[in-house]
């Protein structure tokens, strides 16, 4: 990971979110650190930022995936082979060895803002 | 105990095989080795069903066990391998293939062979018999040959011998030397009864009839000519005048035999030579031979125990009950115990219908206390509890006659409370209400799972509704209801969640959850299953905004993604007939885009490789050459393949390239619980292998056969005949109210041929709903699907035409960067995706352009 300062930056807008689905940004676009990251809107406003990347599909699909609700935890389940991640923590609920990197967002106005 | 030793088995029947499934299981390790000499081609196979190699079952179907089973188990065969020698003393045995084995422990599991009578002209070719798989090939043969067929011998095996010709399509007749019919099982007067409802079937029965030679015919090929004078033109015989042990190695060896033959067993199943145990049908207990395949189970398993000195303190063969309950000729007929009432004193209630054919009657004790037997022709409804008074010895109440008089008040029905632990219900596989139980105990909390962990109901069926009622009974006992939910946000199966958004008219996924489910979200067992419903009840584009969430993601981008993360993409291509301009525009399509092309098993076109962004330009330039979606995405009509049919084939009857592209068009859009194919082939050499789909069409002469719920895949299984000589309006009529019934009423993710497997009642019931319209509602069926017909739309086109859905269309929203981790190697000329070890090397890799 990249040493800048940790800050909260736009990323996109509010109309680019799909009402409990989910859309992909790319974030540090054009550098090292360029990043994939899956953004869901559940309800109106609650917002959740994942990497989009399946670390046992091996591939960037997770914003695909199909988002729900599992015993209370807002979970998105993999396209390819179904694993459940925690849009919260990034854990999979399958394989506890297993997590992806979760990050804080928030609107700002007409802008969504991740912090990294 | 684990010895090490050597177990030679001879002979790989039913029983046979079971003993080998005892000792794997039984057995500590492979130190226990078993080396199987099997007579046939085939490994051991379900005889007890072999007749149903007829209505379409293939050897793989009817096989038992497989080679990589036994390979798994270390087991060795040798097949078509006939042991001839054995010697006791040196204690091996030699096969014809000039192999010597020796054994630690001998079985011999070699069965019975069919009894042909040494009436002269017996060994001409058309004279066969019913005992094996190649035996029924050669029937079928012979039948293709012949119009009329005759059944020497009017047995079990013989009545179910002439249904099997009868279906073959000859006019066939049944010979038989005694008085009358199953002379074992029945009665005369149930005798009588049988045969006058098999006559009405078209079967003719000559009973008394003594065959003295058979020569050649005048109209038929041959002639049968009987003791009394009269003679009887045929095309080809069958007998089915008895079986006989194999015991001749063991008479070579100098074993005991029974009376009668078969080679003399003790109760452990030991022989009379040491280290040899005889099992099945070639074994003789007190002089008798069982020819059922019940007690041949329970011998194997007392084998194996005696063999690997496991257990042995309860295994004892001490006989078997031979009560048989079976379907012959469409006919059902039981017999129990004593069904001649042969025992000293016994007395008997008899209840005869002649109009309809109906023949009970029960034998009891002297003292009126006991069941002792019981004949049933025409109607077994009480068998199952006939069975359980006799072999529980269950007391009698007064007026015994109640328990098969028709409209007895309070008839005394055994309910599964009444009966005790040690009733069996599974005779096949010996299972007792006591195993259910602890099976129960155990964790099983279904039919389906006490099934699978007893065996039970698994063997010939016959047993499966007393099963249900026993597990039922205490399932409920315990308090427990069975879950049929879909997950944890819905308490409803599938079935249940279609009437209810039907019957209030719902019409989103969240008004579904808040009205009739929990949780706030759903997920993604619940979402697709309720948006397939949505689909298939109101016909909505699936891209609906409301109905996105609900969506897997190949439904939501209308292609089907691949390993990578990337789609294919599958145009209509309706009975596989396509233009030279169309297959060039997809041919241009596939090169612009840099496509992997494949031709499908459904005869269409598959095109990998698109990235996510693609599909929208891809589809405009096949929307604008006139192409469709072909919904390779969706749970839901896939192809019609078809053979070309009359229009250029020298033998086909029907045009049915034309039939099949009626019906694709027709169907396509279609929501399903599960995909489902069609085929229609233009005559009977079946070249587009219709059987195999959920809905096969095969073009006769007289209009279509329709086939129903087959499918290939994981678990193949061949499609029923469903109806036969249909014009095209009656088979789009029927098509449309299977299909129809399947969507309403199948669980999610079922295909067709499960969901049959699980109506109750099964084909015949579905030909009463589609057929005869049992349940009155054909009508709407039809105007359902006319409906889904009528509000048919090109998901693709409907996209294209609206930005917002285009929006969705993209790998970021913030950027115009597509995936970097899609990447391509060329391999025969094409791409394929890079592997992770290539994409590291990052040589020779080609990025999309
Ligand atoms: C059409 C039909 C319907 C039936 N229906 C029923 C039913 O409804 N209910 C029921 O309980 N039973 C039924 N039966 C009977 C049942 O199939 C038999 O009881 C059962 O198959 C007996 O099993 P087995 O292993 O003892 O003998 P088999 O299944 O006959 O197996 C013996 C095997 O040993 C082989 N063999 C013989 N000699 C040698 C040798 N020297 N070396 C190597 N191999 C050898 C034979 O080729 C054969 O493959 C039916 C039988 C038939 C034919």
């Amino acid at each position: 990971m990249s040493q800048q300062e940790k800050q909260w930056r736009p990323v996109c807008n509010v109309e680019d979110l799909i009402n409990d689905s989910g859309v992909c940004v790319l974030i540090n676009e054009d550098t090292e650190d360029e990043q994939q990251i899956a953004l869901f809107c559940i309800g109106e406003n609650k917002l959740f930022a994942v990497s989009n990347y399946d670390p046992f599909g091996k591939a960037n699909v997770l914003y695909r995936g199909i988002v729900g609700s599992l015993g209370g935890r807002y979970v998105v389940a993999s396209p390819l082979y179904k694993q459940h991640f925690d849009l919260e923590s990034g854990q999979c609920t399958e394989d506890e060895s297993v997590s992806i990197e979760a990050y804080d967002v928030r609107v700002n106005g007409n802008s969504v803002e991740m912090c990294w | 105990m684990s010895i090490s030793q050597h177990i030679v088995v001879v002979g790989n029947g039913m029983v046979g095989n079971h003993f080998v499934e005892e000792v794997v299981k039984l057995r500590e390790s492979t130190d226990t080795r078993i080396t199987v000499i099997c007579g046939e081609p085939n490994l051991a196979y379900d005889r007890v069903h072999l007749s149903e190699f007829f209505g379409g079952k293939t050897a793989a179907d009817l096989a038992m066990i497989t080679q990589e089973q036994y390979d798994e188990w270390n087991v060795e065969v040798l097949t078509s391998t006939l042991a001839t020698n054995i010697d006791t003393e040196s204690k091996t045995v030699t096969t014809n293939t000039d192999k010597t084995i020796s054994y630690d422990h001998l079985v011999m599991a070699t069965g019975s062979y069919a009894f042909v009578p040494p009436i002269p002209g017996h060994e001409q070719p058309h004279c066969l018999v019913y005992r094996t798989l190649e035996d029924l090939v050669d029937i079928q043969e012979s039948a293709s040959q012949s119009k009329v067929g005759v059944v020497v011998g009017g047995g079990l095996l013989g009545l179910e011998a002439a249904n099997a010709l009868q279906n073959l399509g000859l006019q066939t007749h049944v010979v038989e030397f005694a008085p009358q019919l199953m002379g074992v099982q029945l009665d005369e007067a149930g005798g009588r009864v049988l045969r006058s409802k098999i006559e009405e079937l078209g079967v003719q029965v000559h009973t008394g009839c003594a065959t003295q030679i058979i020569e050649a015919g005048e109209t038929c090929r041959y002639r049968m000519n009987f003791a009394d004078g009269r003679y009887l033109e045929t095309d080809m015989i069958l007998f089915s005048a008895g079986i006989r042990p194999y015991d001749q190695l063991g008479r070579d060896a100098e074993m005991a035999v029974g009376e009668r033959g078969g080679i003399a067993i003790d109760a452990s199943c030991k022989t009379s030579a040491p280290d040899v145990y005889a099992i099945g049908e070639c074994a003789a207990l007190n002089n008798f031979c069982y020819g059922l395949v019940a007690p041949g189970y329970s011998m194997a398993k007392v084998a194996a125990r005696h063999i690997l000195q496991t257990d042995i303190e309860n295994a004892e063969f001490a006989g078997a009950d031979m009560s048989t309950k079976l379907k012959l000729l469409g006919v059902e007929v039981g017999s129990i115990g004593d069904a001649h009432g042969k025992t000293e004193g016994a007395l008997a209630y008899i209840y005869e219908n002649q109009p309809e054919g109906v023949y009970k009657k029960i034998v009891i004790s002297e003292d009126k206390t006991t069941l002792l037997g019981a004949v049933l022709v025409g109607d077994t409804s009480e068998y199952d509890t006939l069975l359980q008074y006799m072999l529980n010895s269950i007391a009698l109440e007064d007026s015994p006659e109640a328990l098969i008089l028709p409209m007895a008040d309070n008839k005394p029905g055994l309910g599964a409370d009444a009966l005790p632990e040690t009733a069996v219900i599974c005779s096949c596989h010996n299972v007792t209400k006591g195993d259910i139980i602890s099976s129960i105990d155990e964790g099983a909390c279904s039919v389906g799972d006490v099934k699978t962990c007893t065996k039970a109901a698994t063997g010939c069926g016959g047993c499966a509704a007393l099963l249900k009622s026993v597990v039922d009974a205490d399932l409920e006992g315990r308090g427990v209801e069975v879950s049929k939910d879909i997950c944890e946000h819905f308490a409803y199966s599938r079935q249940e969640l279609y009437d209810i958004i039907k019957v209030n008219e719902i019409r989103t996924f969240e008004g579904l959850l808040e009205s009739h489910g929990k949780g706030e979200l759903g997920c993604e067992i619940c979402k697709p299953a309720v948006g397939s419903i949505l689909a298939s009840v109101w016909n909505d584009y699936v891209l609906e905004p409301v109905h996105i969430p609900l969506q897997d993601t190949n439904d939501t981008y209308l292609a089907n993604m691949q390993k990578d993360g990337t789609y294919s993409v599958v145009p209509r291509i309706p009975g596989g007939e396509i233009t030279p301009e169309k297959l060039i525009v997809i041919g241009e399509v596939a090169k612009k885009y840099n496509l992997y092309t494949k031709i499908t098993g459904g005869q269409r076109i598959d095109l990998f490789g698109a990235r996510i962004d693609q599909l929208p330009g891809i589809w405009e330039e096949l929307i604008a050459a006139g192409m469709e979606t072909g919904h390779a995405y969706g749970k839901s009509l896939r192809t019609v393949k078809s053979c070309v049919g009359k229009t250029w084939c020298r033998y086909g009857v029907q045009d049915s390239v034309g039939m099949a592209i009626f019906l694709e068009n027709r169907y396509k859009g279609l929501r399903a619980p599960h995909k489902i194919k069609f085929a229609v082939s233009g005559c009977t050499r079946e070249c587009a292998e219709a059987q195999s789909k959920d809905i096969g069409v095969i073009a006769v002469d007289n209009g279509w056969n329709l086939y129903v719920c087959g499918n290939g895949g994981m678990k193949p299984r061949h499609g029923d005949l469903f109806a036969t000589d249909l014009d095209d309006e009656t088979l789009v009529k029927y098509i449309d109210r299977v299909l129809m019934f399947y969507v309403k009423t199948a669980d999610r993710l079922q295909r067709t041929s499960v969901w049959m497997d699980n109506l109750e009642g099964g084909l015949d019931y579905l030909k009463e709903v589609v057929i005869e319209d049992s349940l009155g509602f054909g009508e709407t069926l039809e105007s359902q699907m006319d409906n889904v017909v009528e509000t048919y739309q090109c998901e693709w086109k409907t996209t294209i035409g609206n930005p917002d859905s285009m929006k969705r269309f993209r790998q970021f929203v913030n950027s115009k960067k597509t995936d970097t981790n899609i990447q391509f190697v060329d391999e025969r000329g094409q791409i394929r995706p890079a592997t992770e070890a290539e994409k590291l090397s990052e040589i020779d890799i080609k990025e999309v352009q």
